[in-house]
């Protein structure tokens, strides 16, 4: 299986040791990928989503050569990561979201055909991808700007670009929309959408923590935690999961302090599942998982205990933001681990 | 043709050819960037012109002999390249890191040291120019008259010395490879010092005998003492070894640079790899 695969890895892990510049005696230790199983087909458009700090990055730089494994195995082509990673280099790309990558004093031309370099493309053959795919991404017109003049979704472009030039059999994508406005984000996964259709048997492993991004671009997604594999399905069938669950969006009047007993936080009513807590244009925004409607009554009575009042009830489909919620019990976007541990 | 959309495969280089693209690509950022921003021109002019000018008035005041006034602007022309070697080879890597580059560099298939080299180059061919303008400025303005009694030794002494210094300055490069912020410091440390102890302004003879031979592990001492010998004939017991001495002893300073540079790189990639080195960012 590991041979025909684009990426495999079996038990996966590593761990970085860290010293502070005053810490005496044994570094801190930080677990940042534990147990990963994974297996991308080739021609697969996989996701990996999950929090910052969750070991997407970790997991890339590994898959990419940049960063040795300290358990486990990880394979890319049918290629040891560890053992044969000049063979792995020939293969792959990687393009990063907030990459300040190049030279400022040169054109957006002269970077790409720069790079096309390192992996050993003839000149002329570079210059005419470089022109090609600078129309496909519209940045044909800035091709002699350099790079310091570019704005960040355009040098975002021009990274884009750098990544695909090489006609690379896997592509990874770490955060690619990071810092994108509405319109460049789109279009970069337009292009990406594009450039998997024209090339069926390549791959693209994409790390994100945008749901919409993951669900409207991947075949399969893994997600994933505090390093730790928890789910890996298509995006269909994860939000299959939670059908049978019961899953409410409710806006109501600022809920106020954060209740000091168990028992009297909003976890605590029975039938609910999950639930996230965000403020909202002085609102307070419940996404709630419930085991079933009937759980309903309780939250409602909750909140008026609470002195809050309802202001909508909207009952949705589970978007993959509520699978990330049910598995790991927070948000995707918004930092809760204060909640996490203590409930609301 | 090859096409983006056409689904044939792009022909790939390999080997020597791969190493020689590589090598050239990096090169081309400092060789165009030579020419593209020309206010340098002003600013690395004008300050190693004022060096030179306090050492050339002091050695007319003291009545040196003319030849001391060439041997202070071949020091300052000098200073150009060990400053490029600093702060351009040894600490790149550094600053490459920071900006992402360095991540696509070890991540590409062209070796790592083709980069360094077209880092060596590119950095030669910059820092020449500016070597010139310093060499054109302060011969005009201190009417240095030279006299080149052997020109093939004289090229032979430069070419090594470059070879030597920037062979250097890659072995610098691979070991601050891993390093952080500690690659800048150690920059800033050396800077001064060895402005001293190579003789840039001054003949290395007069440091004496065991601090001279200590200091020609600086390929620029024996390197600049050589060229002096050269360039200004007319003195000749300036100069701290006979020149074919230099000169090979340059050749050799090349040779094992050039080759620690090789192994350092390859072992600090792998430790780079391990300790995840390669892909922090931190100031």
């Amino acid at each position: 299986m590991s041979a025909h695969a684009a990426i495999f890895t079996h038990q996966l892990g590593r761990v970085y040791k860290l010293r502070g510049p005053k810490q005496k005696g044994d570094p801190t230790t930080i677990v940042a990928l534990t147990d990963i199983n994974l297996t991308v087909a080739r021609g697969e458009l996989f996701g990996l989503l999950g929090p910052n700090g969750a070991g997407k990055t970790t997991l890339i730089k590994i898959l990419t050569t940049l960063l040795l494994p300290t358990t486990g195995t990880a394979m890319v082509l049918g290629l040891d990561v560890v053992q044969q990673a000049q063979a792995i280099r020939r293969r792959i790309s990687m393009v990063s979201g907030g990459e300040t990558s190049g030279y400022g004093l040169l054109t957006v031309e002269e970077n790409l055909w720069m790079f096309a370099r390192f992996y050993g493309l003839d000149s002329k053959v570079a210059r005419q991808r470089i022109g090609e795919m600078l129309d496909i991404v519209g940045l044909a017109d800035r091709r002699r700007s350099k790079i310091s003049d570019l704005s960040t979704g355009l040098r975002q472009k021009m990274n884009f670009v750098r990544g695909f030039i090489t006609d690379p059999d896997v592509v990874f994508l770490d955060e690619p929309t990071l810092g994108l406005d509405v319109t460049a984000a789109r279009q970069v996964r337009e292009f990406v959408r594009h450039w998997m259709q024209a090339h069926p048997d390549r791959t693209v492993l994409l790390t994100t923590h945008y749901m919409a991004e993951a669900d409207a671009l991947c075949d399969r997604l893994a997600i994933i935690d505090k390093g730790r594999l928890l789910a890996l399905d298509t995006p269909a069938n994860l939000k299959r999961r939670l059908q049978r669950e019961a899953v409410f969006t409710l806006r109501v009047a600022p809920l106020g302090r954060r209740p000091l007993r168990r028992e009297d936080m909003l976890e605590a009513v029975p039938g609910v599942r999950q639930v996230t807590v965000a403020e909202v244009d002085g609102a307070t925004e419940l996404k709630l998982i419930l085991e079933s409607e009937d759980a309903l009554a309780g939250v409602l009575d909750h909140v008026h205990r609470r002195g809050s009042g309802l202001i909508a009830l909207e009952k949705r489909e589970p978007t993959l933001e509520d699978v990330f919620i049910d598995l790991v019990g927070r948000g995707l976007d918004v930092d809760t681990s204060e909640r996490r541990e203590d409930g609301y | 043709m090859d096409t983006e959309m056409d689904g044939e495969r792009v022909v790939k280089r390999q080997g020597l050819s791969l190493f020689w693209a590589t090598m050239w690509a990096r090169a081309y950022p400092r060789m165009v960037g030579a020419f593209r921003e020309r206010s340098w021109l002003f600013f690395e002019t004008l300050l190693p012109v004022l060096a030179v000018s306090g050492y050339v008035f002091i050695y007319r005041a003291i009545q040196a002999p003319p030849a001391y006034t060439g041997f202070a602007v071949l020091g300052g022309v000098m200073t150009a390249f060990w400053l490029n070697v600093l702060w351009s080879m040894a600490s790149q890597l550094y600053w490459d890191k920071d900006q992402g580059n360095l991540e696509i560099y070890v991540m590409a298939p062209g070796p790592l040291m083709a980069v360094l080299l077209g880092m060596a180059v590119g950095g030669m061919v910059m820092t020449g120019t500016r070597a010139v303008a310093i060499l054109l400025v302060c011969s005009l303005l201190f009417d240095v008259s030279y006299q080149i009694a052997q020109p093939l030794w004289l090229v032979a002494a430069f070419v090594l010395t470059m070879a030597a210094l920037y062979g250097m300055g890659m072995l610098f490069a691979s070991i601050f490879l891993v390093s952080g912020r500690e690659a800048w410091h150690l920059s800033n440390l050396l800077q001064e010092p060895i402005y001293l102890v190579s003789g840039f302004y001054f003949p290395v003879k007069a440091l004496g005998f065991w601090v001279a031979t200590l200091a020609s592990i600086i390929p620029l001492t024996l390197g600049l003492d050589a060229m002096r010998q050269l360039m200004f004939a007319g003195d000749p017991t300036l100069g701290f070894l006979p020149v074919p001495v230099e000169v090979t002893v340059q050749l050799v300073l090349a040779v094992v640079f050039i080759t620690a540079a090789y192994f350092a790189l390859a072992k600090l990639e792998a430790i780079g790899r391990q300790q995840g080195r390669l892909i922090e960012r931190r100031r």
